[in-house]
């Protein structure tokens, strides 16, 4: 997909599916880390309809799109399923990613929509995200281990 | 806990309710869907923070191709995911309101610096495994979610025990 490609509806569309994404983390509650700490902790097991609400959904759109749409309007791409090559760092980033959110309750998305929110504390655990995200791929550049993404 | 989130009674698995978490997580997935729809982008949240990374680091790996020609609209999608969020707490919610965590400062930053390097190394967060790669129903997904699920339950529930709250 190159921008001459690109429809002029292209970064608008993906601005509103966005606003709908935060929309729905803000209703859900996953903005407050509070939330998420409780169902973790077993005391409130809601949560597992957010996930499941949400995979639900892509999971239809997905399997309709790759079976009877063409190709995306706005960028002529051809519909995919989300699979990832599996590896070793698929289960060791799995591990950490847990215990950092298991810890604080904040996940990359969670995390934006609760500065949406005015949870102005939240810069604590987004400017974490950017040093850890940093620090690994610092890393992985010295190192050369490209795989993934 | 914020004095404006319904008390918890115990006796119950839902001491919220299910319909604020069905809904938010239809519109989670929703959102997910119109960019699919109309882009053929499955996006996740946290690729923002490598390919966002690219705009002032010289490291190789931020300035890969494929973060460079998609680090702008993964900007826009997380100013659209803080406006959405914004437009519920401060306009929508049937208590508008600037709302702030009490969970600590050093849990914050200790988790998000974890969060950063797991996402990255695991190849997706809980928006693009958990919701578009079970979507998907991708076995790499399913594992990474389990194993992160795990993890997190034992994480959270250590650091209750050992008395820290929130």
């Amino acid at each position: 997909m190159s921008d001459e490609t690109r429809s002029p509806w292209f970064l608008p569309v993906i601005y509103v599916g966005g606003l709908i994404f935060g929309l729905g983390l803000a209703v859900s509650g996953m903005a407050r880390p509070e939330v998420v700490l409780d169902f973790l902790q077993f005391d409130d097991f809601g949560l597992v309809f957010v996930m499941g609400g949400a995979a639900v959904v892509t999971g239809i759109t997905f399997a309709v799109a790759t079976r009877y749409l063409d190709r995306a309007p706005l960028t002529a791409s051809e519909y995919t399923r989300r699979v990832k090559e599996f590896d070793r760092n698929v289960v060791v980033g799995g591990v950490i990613f847990g215990v950092g959110w298991g810890l604080s309750g904040i996940c990359p998305g969670s995390a934006y929509a609760s500065f949406g929110v005015g949870n102005y504390p939240i810069l604590w655990a987004i400017g974490g995200m950017f040093l850890g995200a940093y620090a690994q791929g610092y890393v992985r550049s010295l190192t050369g281990s490209e795989e993934g993404t | 806990m914020a004095p404006l989130l319904a008390p918890l009674v115990l006796e119950t698995p839902f001491p919220r309710g299910i319909l604020p978490y069905l809904v938010g997580g239809l519109l989670v997935g929703l959102g997910a869907a119109v960019i699919y729809l109309a882009t053929g982008i499955i996006a996740g949240a946290s690729t923002f923070l490598e390919s966002t990374l690219s705009y002032v680091s010289d490291v190789d790996r931020f300035n890969r191709f494929k973060y460079v020609q998609s680090r702008g609209w993964r900007v826009v999608f997380t100013l659209g995911i803080v406006s959405g969020a914004a437009l519920w707490g401060l306009v929508l919610a049937p208590d508008p309101t600037i709302w702030t965590t009490d969970v600590q400062w050093w849990r914050l930053l200790a988790g998000g610096v974890l969060v950063g390097v797991g996402t990255r190394l695991g190849k997706g967060c809980t928006s693009g495994h958990g919701v578009c790669g079970v979507g998907s129903l991708s076995n790499t997904s399913l594992v990474n979610v389990a194993t992160f699920m795990a993890f997190a339950i034992g994480t959270a529930q250590l650091v209750q025990a050992l008395g820290v709250t929130p």
